[in-house]
C-alpha cells in the first residue's frame, strides 16, 4: 500500500513538473493531446471495459461536447471556456435518450447501435447548417499564448476523470459493473437492476467524453463535425487506445494515450504518409497477440503471484 | 407521377447492388457471428482493381469483375486464416475483440490504397457512362441497369451454390451450429476462410458493378460497411434473401429520402431505420415470415 | 394465503407447452422438490418464477404479495435468490468478488459485503478458493459458488436448480449437507433436482411433473411408490410388468 502511495505520488510530481522542464512547444502540445486522449480512453474504459457495453459511437459524447463549448461562443460569443460546464452537461443530456433506447440491446447489436448513433449526429450536425454552421466548423480565439495553462487544465481534466473512476470502481457500483459485464443474466438474478447500472456507467462516461470534448475545443479552436464526430478517428480510436493500454485497468487508458500518440507522432515524422498504415498494422498485432494491452498483461503476472501467495497462506491456517 | 417512378427504379437498381455487398457481409456475420469492419474497405479495393483494369490496361469494367472477384476471394482467405482465426480461443475481456480486428485490417487495407493512389477521387469514364433509356417517360441509366442485372445473376448463383453443393451446404450447418457441424465432420476452420474469402469476393464484385456508376477514393469503404450493417440487420443475420430484400428497400428508402425529404439526410434516414429495426424487430426481415 | 404460492402457471414457447397449468404452494421452512424426466418443464419454471422468462399465464404470489410481473432483480429483492442449472460464474472475478456481488444487496459498504462474503464462502467451504477467479473453479465448485452468491444476497426462499447433478458421490454428500444447513438457518427452499438420492433424501414435499404437467405429489414415500411416476421414468412396460 505505501509503496503503491509513493509510486503515485512520483508519478503526480513528474506530471506537474513535466511540461516546465520541457520548453518545446510542440512537446508540449503532444502532452497536451496525451492528456485528452487519456481522459477520453478512461471514460470509454468505463462503460466498454469495465461495465462490457462495449460502444462504437463515444464520438457522439465528445462531438457534442466540443460543441456545446463552441456554439456558446458562435451564437452568444461568450467565452467557450464555460462550455466546460455545458458541453459534459450537453453531452449527458444526450446520453440518457441514448442509453435508454441501446441499452435494450446485447452486445454486438449495441456496439452497432452506438455506431449508428454517433454517425447521425456526425450527419444531423453536418446537416443543420443554421445552429451549426455546418461543414464550416467554428473558430473561436485562443484565449492563451502559452501552453502552459492548457498543459494544467488538462491534467485536472484527466485527474478528475481517474479519480471518479478509481472511487466508482472501489464501491458497489463498480462490483456491480463488473458484474454485468460478466452475465448480465446472473447479475439481474442477484437483485442488480442492470439498465440502471448501465445508466450510472454511461453518465459519468458521456460526462468525461463531454469534458474532453470541449476542452479539445478550447485547445484546438477550431472544430468541425467531421473531425469530432469522426468514426474512425475518434470512436474508434479510443477504443483501441484503451486496448493499447489495457481493457477494465485503472491506469490502462492513460498508458495506452502515451503509447498512441507518441507512436503516431513518432510514426508521423518518421515514415511520412505510410504512418497510418504502419500504425494499422501495429494494432492488427496487437490485437492479435495482446488482447488485453500492457496493463492487463502486467495485472495478471501479479495476479498469478499473487494467488501463489495466497494458496499457500490458506494451507498453513 | 413520373418523378415517384423515377425514384423507385432509381432506388431498385441501387438497391440490387447494395444487396450484393451485403450478402458477402451475412455470409460472414452467418458463419463467424462477427460484424466485419472492414467489409467496406474490401469494396473499396475491388473498386481500385476495377479502375486499374479500365485506366492502365483498358479492361471494361464488367469484365474486370472475373479479375476482382478472384483476387479479393484470395485476400479474403489470406486475411481470415492469418489474422482472425488467430484469434480463436483466445481469452479477452472485450467479446468485441475479433471486430476491432477487423478495424484494424481496414486502417491497413485504406492506408494501403491511399499510399498507392492518394486521397484525390477517381472516376472511369467508358463508352456508356451517363447513357440512358426510356421506360415510358421515365430514364433508366444504362450501366445501373446493367450492373442491377449482373448482381441478382451473382445473387442467384450463390443461392444455387449455398442450396446445391457440398460445400455450400457445409458453409450453412456451420452458420446454424458450428459445435454440430463439427461433430458432423465438417472442417469448419476450412470454412471460415472459404466463407470470409467467398463475401470478399462478393464485396469486391459490388464494388466493380459500383465503378461505372460511382467516383472512387480509399475512404469510400466507410459508407458501404454502414450500408451493409443496416441492410444485415434489415433482413436478418445469416439470410441471403433477407439481404437481397434489405438491399432492395435499403436503395429504395434512400432513393425516396433523397427526392421527397433531402439528398443530405438521406444517411440519416438509413441510420434510423437501423435503429429502429433494431429495436423492434431484432430478427430483421426474416423474422417476420417466421410467424 | 400460502408462504409461497404458483397458481395455473402456464408457459408457452411459440406451439410448444412447456409448463402446462401447474399449480402448489411452499409452506415456510419446508424443502419442497420438483422431479421430473429430461426436458418436463423444472427449470422453465424456475425461469418463470424469477421472471428470467415471462409466464404465458398464471400468477405467482410470493408472501401474499403478486410477483410474476414484477423484473427478475425486484424479485431477488423481495427475498428470491436463485441458482442456475448451467452455472453462470462471473468467470474474471474472484469466488470472493463473485459473492461480494450477491452481498451489496442488503449493504453499500464494501467492508461489510467483503466480511458477509467471507461469512458465506466459509459456510459453503470455498473458503480457500476465494481469490480464485470463478472460471478456474472446478464444476462442483461452481455449483457451490452459484448457491454461495445467491445465499450472499440473504433470501428467504432458495431455488435450487440441480445443484448435484454432475457431481461424484462425495461432492454430493457435500451439496446435500451444504442444502440441510441452509435450511437449518430458516431458509425456505424449492428444489429441482435429477440425483434422486438427494430429493428423496432432503425434500419434506415433492411434485412429479412430466410433458409440463403435474402427474403426482406427496411426501418422497409416496412419489417412490406412484406407477405414473415410474411410468415417465422407467416407461410404460416397465410398469406394467411391476
Amino acid at each position: 500500500m505505501l509503496k503503491k502511495f509513493w509510486f503515485l505520488s512520483i508519478i503526480i510530481v513528474i506530471a506537474i513538473i513535466l511540461p516546465l522542464i520541457v520548453q518545446s512547444s510542440y512537446y508540449r502540445h503532444i502532452f497536451i493531446l496525451i492528456l485528452i486522449w487519456g481522459a477520453l480512453g478512461v471514460a470509454w474504459n468505463l462503460l466498454g471495459g469495465y461495465t462490457g457495453q462495449v460502444s462504437f459511437g463515444h464520438a457522439a459524447f465528445f462531438g457534442v461536447g466540443a460543441y456545446g463549448a463552441g456554439l456558446l461562443a458562435f451564437h452568444l460569443h461568450i467565452s467557450p471556456w464555460w462550455g466546460m460546464i455545458v458541453g459534459p452537461v450537453a453531452a449527458v443530456i444526450v446520453s440518457i435518450p441514448i442509453g435508454l433506447i441501446c441499452f435494450r440491446l446485447r452486445g454486438p447489436y449495441f456496439a452497432l447501435a452506438m455506431l449508428a448513433v454517433g454517425e447521425i449526429c456526425r450527419l444531423v450536425f453536418t446537416q443543420w447548417v443554421s445552429l451549426t454552421n455546418g461543414a464550416m466548423g467554428i473558430l473561436t480565439l485562443t484565449t492563451f499564448s502559452s501552453k502552459l495553462p492548457y498543459y494544467y487544465i488538462g491534467l485536472a481534466i484527466l485527474s478528475f476523470s481517474v479519480y471518479t473512476v478509481y472511487r466508482l470502481m472501489n464501491s458497489r457500483a463498480g462490483y456491480y459493473f463488473v458484474s454485468i459485464r460478466e452475465d448480465q443474466d446472473a447479475a439481474e438474478s442477484l437483485g442488480i437492476p442492470t439498465t440502471k447500472y448501465k445508466m450510472y456507467s454511461l453518465i459519468p462516461s458521456a460526462f468525461f467524453s463531454g469534458l474532453a470534448g470541449a476542452f479539445y475545443m478550447n485547445y484546438m479552436n477550431y472544430i468541425e463535425p467531421s473531425v469530432v464526430f469522426s468514426l474512425p478517428d475518434v470512436s474508434i480510436m479510443i477504443i483501441l487506445v484503451v486496448i493499447l493500454g489495457g481493457v477494465a485497468t485503472l491506469w490502462g487508458p492513460v498508458v495506452g494515450a502515451i503509447i498512441f500518440v507518441v507512436l503516431s507522432e513518432l510514426l508521423r515524422s518518421s515514415l511520412g504518409p505510410a504512418h497510418l498504415l504502419v500504425f494499422g498494422v501495429i494494432v492488427c498485432l496487437v490485437i492479435m497477440y495482446m488482447p488485453n494491452g500492457i496493463m492487463g498483461e502486467v495485472d495478471r503476472i501479479k495476479k498469478l503471484l499473487q494467488r501463489k501467495g495466497a494458496r499457500i497462506g490458506s494451507e498453513i491456517t | 407521377m413520373s418523378l415517384f417512378w423515377q425514384t423507385l427504379i432509381c432506388g431498385l437498381l441501387l438497391g440490387g447492388v447494395y444487396a450484393l455487398i451485403a450478402i458477402g457481409m451475412t455470409l460472414i456475420m452467418g458463419v463467424m457471428k462477427i460484424i466485419n469492419l472492414a467489409h467496406g474497405a474490401l469494396v473499396m479495393i475491388g473498386m481500385y482493381i476495377t479502375y486499374v483494369c479500365f485506366h492502365y490496361w483498358g479492361i471494361d469494367p464488367y469484365i474486370a469483375i472475373f479479375i476482382s472477384m478472384p483476387a479479393l476471394f484470395f485476400l479474403g482467405c489470406l486475411i481470415q486464416k492469418y489474422s482472425i482465426n488467430v484469434l480463436i480461443g483466445k481469452e479477452s475481456i472485450l467479446p468485441e475483440n475479433q471486430v476491432l480486428l477487423t478495424v484494424g485490417i481496414m486502417l491497413v487495407l485504406t492506408e494501403t490504397m491511399r499510399l498507392i493512389f492518394g486521397s484525390d477521387y477517381k472516376s472511369v469514364h467508358t463508352s456508356y457512362t451517363g447513357t440512358s433509356f426510356f421506360i415510358g417517360d421515365v430514364s433508366v441509366s444504362i450501366p445501373m441497369a446493367i450492373s442491377f442485372v449482373i448482381a441478382m445473376v451473382f445473387t442467384y448463383a450463390l443461392h444455387i451454390f449455398l442450396t446445391k453443393t457440398d460445400i455450400g451446404r457445409s458453409i450453412r450447418a456451420t452458420a446454424q451450429d458450428k459445435e454440430a457441424a463439427i461433430l458432423m465432420g465438417v472442417n469448419t476452420n476450412k470454412i471460415t476462410i472459404v466463407t470470409f474469402g467467398l463475401g470478399s469476393a462478393l464485396a469486391a464484385a459490388g464494388g466493380t458493378l459500383l465503378v461505372p456508376i460511382y467516383y472512387l477514393f480509399p475512404d469510400i469503404g466507410h459508407a458501404f460497411v454502414a450500408k451493409s450493417f443496416i441492410i444485415t440487420i434489415l433482413g436478418g443475420m445469416g439470410s441471403t434473401m433477407g439481404a437481397l430484400f434489405g438491399g432492395l428497400t435499403l436503395g429504395i428508402a434512400e432513393s425516396f429520402g433523397a427526392t421527397y425529404i433531402s439528398m443530405e439526410l438521406k444517411d440519416v434516414v438509413g441510420f434510423v431505420i437501423f435503429i429502429i429495426v433494431l429495436l423492434f424487430l431484432p430478427g430483421g426481415f426474416k423474422s417476420l415470415t417466421k410467424r | 394465503m400460502s408462504y409461497f404460492e404458483v397458481k395455473n402457471l402456464v408457459k408457452r414457447f411459440g406451439g410448444l407447452v412447456a409448463v402446462n397449468n401447474i399449480s402448489f404452494s411452499v409452506e415456510k421452512g419446508e424443502i419442497f422438490g420438483l422431479i421430473g424426466p429430461n426436458g418436463s418443464g423444472k427449470t422453465t419454471i424456475f425461469n418463470c418464477i424469477n421472471r428470467y422468462y415471462s409466464p404465458t399465464g398464471g400468477k405467482i404470489y410470493f408472501k401474499g404479495k403478486r410477483i410474476d410481473k414484477l423484473p427478475t432483480y425486484e424479485i431477488c429483492r423481495l427475498g428470491i435468490g436463485r441458482t442456475f442449472q448451467v452455472v453462470k460464474p462471473l468467470r474474471r472475478m474472484t469466488a470472493l468478488e463473485n459473492v461480494m456481488s450477491g452481498a451489496f444487496l442488503k449493504t453499500s459498504d464494501v467492508a461489510k459485503a467483503r466480511d458477509r462474503a467471507l461469512e458465506v464462502l466459509d459456510f459453503c467451504g470455498l473458503f480457500r478458493y476465494r481469490h480464485f477467479p470463478a472460471k478456474g473453479l472446478t464444476i462442483a465448485d461452481k455449483k457451490r459458488l452459484e448457491i454461495a452468491r445467491a445465499l450472499a444476497t440473504e433470501p428467504e426462499l432458495l431455488l435450487l436448480d440441480e445443484v448435484a447433478a454432475g457431481l461424484n458421490p462425495r461432492e454430493t454428500e457435500a451439496a446435500m449437507e451444504i442444502i440441510q444447513k441452509i435450511r437449518s438457518s430458516g431458509v425456505t427452499i424449492l428444489i429441482v433436482e435429477h440425483v434422486m438420492k438427494v430429493i428423496m433424501g432432503i425434500s419434506d414435499r415433492i411434485m412429479a411433473i412430466n410433458f409440463g404437467k403435474e402427474i403426482a405429489r406427496g411426501t418422497p414415500q409416496e412419489i417412490v411408490n406412484n406407477e405414473e411416476v415410474i411410468k415417465a421414468y422407467l416407461g410404460e412396460s416397465y410398469a406394467q410388468g411391476k
